[in-house]
């Protein structure tokens, strides 16, 4: 926490993306979070996404609920639209708003408490109808604001700070979201941004639910030596399963890749992801492949990182429920006016 | 090859980070003193640059201000925080400081120092010597102390008042003058039998210009700094009312303004080369243009027109500038003549040092230019007793190099006046200390403050041109004073990392407004400046590289544009990053063998 406004000064070398802006342009309110917390890394990774897609300020919407995570949407994309609802209700809001607007970027900051026990209900279900948004879970596998009880992503063998045995399973919400349906399935590290940002922009692009599982500590109450989710134990755990590049539309791939080595997917705007995989036993675009690369991590308490899965077909609850195409405030009155002719059909089947 | 990691431990690190402090060159503790203006100190203030620069009065209307360009606030947004003027503040509001000046010894130490001339460098060295115990006598050839202080800077930019203050602060040391005593012969002089002399008679010698018509029109052709001194000393109180100033410098600046306010209507200012060339500081420039004084460039002059056997004008030829190698050449444009009447010609081409009176046999040897030939570093010449400083040592510079070279030639003074190494010398002052005071309190105000440099108020316009010894700039008021002064970024307040206690957070990375930090992997340095986030593409400034870290990276911070705003150290969580104050004061000779 800090008491000083960021500077508005900054480096007049910044990069600027399509629109000119640089990424000081999509920052938020300086963090009030415990200084070193995850979250606040994880904030300007999705910072960093944003600036790289170029997206206007007006074209994305953040959701989130309650906690420590559910904060971090004051920290970024200030001139965005936003809503900070109940705890563990973000998947409803979201819902309602990319039904009525489906032009947006709709980007949900949820944490571990807000989605794997309060929300849990909600979240199973957005995953099922497959609402085109990211959804980015800042998992520190304990509840800060609540002064660090266990949460239902803290490992079983993952002790408290004061030395408390965890007497419950953990929930794997990567797995989970690959069972329900989520398109785009990844766990990375609020320490590496080489790998986390470019997870987050090709999530952003993809038609569908994404999910992002991203390992965050807490500084406070879970960066201990018995704790599984702590900078240390994370950095000497990580497995990664390979690395992410996107590649926008139009766009002349100018890194040189080694053959065989690379998986190339085309998405929907015509971008291209490029997977350098690192482990020959994974296969993304396989749904069973996934869980038990997964669940064979986990048994040797590793983490498993990068894309995990990634269903190539692109699909989402407007294409499901067959929507307009059209956002619903910019409908005028000849398309939602049925006309006499229309009530007259409708009439007649009370008649 | 990577980098090794910085030594921090190297006092010169941290200074070299003080860009103002780097760059001036008597090293003044810039911010520090800032901070004590900010405070309403003034006293302390004036006291810390008395101890570092000894003329804070002058120098705060005068200094040629080196410090200023080399300001971190210039990269970081253009204009650089009015240092100078805030060092006028501080003389301005200080107290009675007569009782803080130090006081020499009731006993001396027997040692005998002459010093040649009475200008900034040997007052310098006598307010450094004084102290010690040292008997110091100087002999100057005007009836005033000051030197070119009093000759050459019009006191409508510093008032005598001012310098009296400061020359008699060292006078009453137990300074003692010699007035109206020029040295003819040094062959004499040194039969006087001094343990030391100290040469800081400056560079007297306004250059000439031996154009057809030089000789006829002598009467009215002056030499720029010899009619500035004949004004200060009311020799000379009229010009003609068409008058031509020659030369780009600071000194036609002043001659210029001069002939204003002497009666002159119509003043132009005739320089060879552009404008963007011109050697004189750009507020000199600016000041002249409010007082509508037009300057013509590319004139070249050819010759003074006679008539009647008097001066009636002057020939220019037109000229264009072209670059090549760095090297400028004026190419004549091929239009006529101009021709430009005048009643007066005041030239400002230059000034030479002048050693005519002493003699070539004395074992002092002269090299190029018949230069003596003095040490760098010490300010000795090949006869060992016979010290250097000032324009008389390497040519014209200005006030405050000159009280550089006095605080080492009075080291060396002191240090061959106890029959040590003169290379042997004394270490600078230095601290560094953590400035932390609580969880989010500093010992100094980190935040940034965006607003605008502020211009110094002027006196009226018509009022300063009827007076020539009206002061034109006014000097800030205490708020406006507070206001500047909040500019200033205590770069002296250090970012200091300890590799050992980083768990590689990233919280630094993300919350530094200038994306300064850095964790990458180490190479060698182009190629390290090249990988960062920004790549550090100003060679001027270091990096700061840290030893290597747990992931096998390094931490590399650029050190070019960070504020000082200590955000990395407040989104620490374990103390990595640390804001440490670092004050650096340069040795002086009471830090010698006297001391």
């Amino acid at each position: 926490m800090s008491y000083i406004k960021k500077p508005s000064a900054k480096h007049p070398r910044l990069p600027k993306n399509r629109l000119g802006l640089t990424r000081r342009d999509y920052e938020g309110a300086l963090s009030t979070l415990c200084a070193g917390c995850g979250h606040d890394s994880v904030s300007s990774a999705i910072i960093e996404a944003c600036f790289n897609l170029s997206i206007p300020a007006h074209k994305l919407a953040k959701l989130s609920g309650i906690g420590c995570s559910s904060k971090t949407p004051t920290y970024f994309l200030n001139k965005s639209h936003g809503f900070n609802s109940v705890h563990g209700r973000m998947p409803s809001v979201a819902t309602g708003a990319n039904l009525a607007n489906r032009d947006l970027f709709y980007l949900g900051v949820s944490g571990d408490g807000d989605t794997a026990s309060i929300g849990l209900g909600q979240f199973c279900h957005i995953i099922r109808r497959r609402l085109n948004m990211l959804y980015v879970v800042d998992n520190n596998g304990t509840y800060g604001l609540t002064k660090g009880q266990f949460s239902a992503t803290n490992d079983k063998e993952s002790k408290s700070k004061k030395g408390e045995d965890n007497l419950f399973e953990s929930i794997d919400l990567a797995a989970l979201a690959i069972q329900l349906g989520a398109g785009f399935v990844a766990r990375s590290f609020s320490g590496d941004k080489e790998q986390l940002v470019p997870l987050m922009t090709a999530a952003l692009k993809y038609k569908g639910f994404s999910f992002i599982d991203v390992i965050s500590p807490c500084v406070t109450f879970n960066n201990h030596i018995q704790s599984t989710k702590s900078y240390q134990y994370f950095r000497e755990h990580n497995e990664a399963l390979g690395f992410l590049d996107v590649i926008p539309d139009k766009e002349e791939i100018k890194i040189q890749y080694d053959e065989g080595t690379t998986t190339e997917v085309e998405i929907h705007d015509g971008s291209k992801m490029i997977l350098r995989k690192l482990d020959n036993n994974h296969n993304p675009y396989d749904k069973s492949n996934a869980l038990s690369v997964l669940n064979g991590h986990q048994s040797d308490g590793s983490v498993v990182t990068g894309l995990i899965y990634l269903d190539k077909n692109e699909m989402d609850l407007h294409d499901t429920i067959n929507t307009n195409h059209k956002p619903l405030n910019i409908l005028s009155e000849k398309e939602l006016c049925p006309g006499s002719s229309g009530l007259d059909f409708v009439n007649k089947n009370f008649s | 090859m990577s980098m090794k990691p910085t030594d921090i431990s190297d006092p010169e690190y941290f200074h070299k980070v003080v860009d103002c402090q780097w760059a001036c060159p008597a090293h003044t503790p810039v911010p520090e003193y800032i901070r004590l203006i900010a405070a309403g100190k003034y006293t302390d203030a004036y006291m810390l640059n008395w101890e570092s620069n000894v003329f804070p009065g002058v120098l705060g209307r005068t200094c040629d201000r080196p410090c200023e360009p080399a300001c971190r606030r210039v990269r970081v947004e253009d204009e650089p925080v009015a240092i100078c003027r805030l060092k006028r503040v501080a003389a301005d509001y200080k107290d009675d400081v007569s009782k803080l000046i130090p006081k020499p010894p009731k006993k001396t130490n027997g040692k005998k120092i002459a010093l040649l001339g009475a200008g900034p460098v040997s007052l310098a060295v006598a307010r450094d010597l004084l102290p010690l115990g040292y008997e110091c006598t100087a002999y100057e050839r005007d009836p005033v102390p000051g030197g070119l202080m009093r000759t050459n800077i019009p006191s409508f930019r510093l008032p005598a008042e001012v310098l009296d203050e400061e020359c008699n602060q060292i006078i009453n040391m137990g300074l003692k003058v010699e007035y109206n005593h020029e040295v003819n012969s040094f062959k004499e002089f040194l039969k006087l039998d001094h343990d030391a002399v100290f040469i800081g008679t400056g560079a007297p010698k306004g250059k000439d210009l031996n154009i057809p018509g030089r000789q006829e029109a002598s009467k009215n052709i002056h030499i720029g700094i010899d009619f500035l001194a004949s004004v200060a000393f009311e020799h000379v109180s009229k010009i003609g009312k068409k008058v031509i100033v020659l030369g780009g410098g600071n000194t036609a600046m002043d001659c210029c303004r001069t002939a204003v306010r002497l009666g002159g209507k119509e003043v132009g200012v005739y320089v060879r080369s552009p404008k963007v060339d011109m050697k004189a500081s750009d507020w000199e420039v600016e000041e002249a243009e409010m007082e509508n004084i037009p300057i013509y460039e590319n004139h070249v002059p050819k010759e003074f027109i006679i008539k009647d056997g008097k001066l009636c004008g002057m020939l220019f030829e037109k000229v264009t500038a072209e670059y090549s190698n760095g090297k400028r050449k004026l190419i004549p444009t091929g239009e006529p003549l101009v021709e430009v009447e005048c009643d007066d010609v005041l030239m400002a081409i230059g000034q030479d040092n002048a050693f005519e009176w002493m003699e070539k046999d004395l074992g002092i040897e002269f090299g190029e230019w018949d230069m003596p030939v003095v040490d760098k570093k010490t300010m000795q010449s090949t006869l060992p007793k016979v010290f250097f400083g000032g324009d008389a040592a390497w040519g014209p510079e200005n006030i405050i190099t000159a009280v550089a070279h006095a605080h080492q030639a009075a080291i060396s003074i002191d240090l061959f006046c106890n029959g040590k190494d003169l290379n042997e010398r004394p270490e600078p002052h230095v601290f560094l200390e953590s400035s932390k005071m609580g969880l989010h309190e500093w010992s100094y105000d980190n935040g940034y403050d965006e607003v605008e440099r502020l211009s110094v108020p002027h006196a009226d316009l018509k009022e300063s041109l009827k007076n020539r010894k009206l002061e034109v700039e006014l000097g800030y008021d205490d708020e406006m004073a507070f206001q500047e002064a909040s500019r200033c970024l205590n770069c002296d307040v250090q970012t200091v990392f300890e590799e050992n206690r980083c768990i590689e957070c990233d919280a630094c990375v993300d919350v530094c407004p200038e994306d300064c930090i850095n964790f990458v992997q180490n190479d060698e340095e182009d190629k390290l400046r090249a990988s960062l986030r920004v790549p550090a593409l100003n060679l001027e400034e270091d990096i700061y590289v840290s030893d290597v870290l747990p992931t096998s990276r390094v931490m590399v911070k650029d050190e070019d544009l960070c504020l000082h705003c200590g955000l990395c150290a407040e989104r620490c969580p374990t103390g990595a990053w640390d804001m440490q104050k670092f004050f650096y004061m340069g040795a002086q000779s009471k830090d010698g063998c006297s001391g």
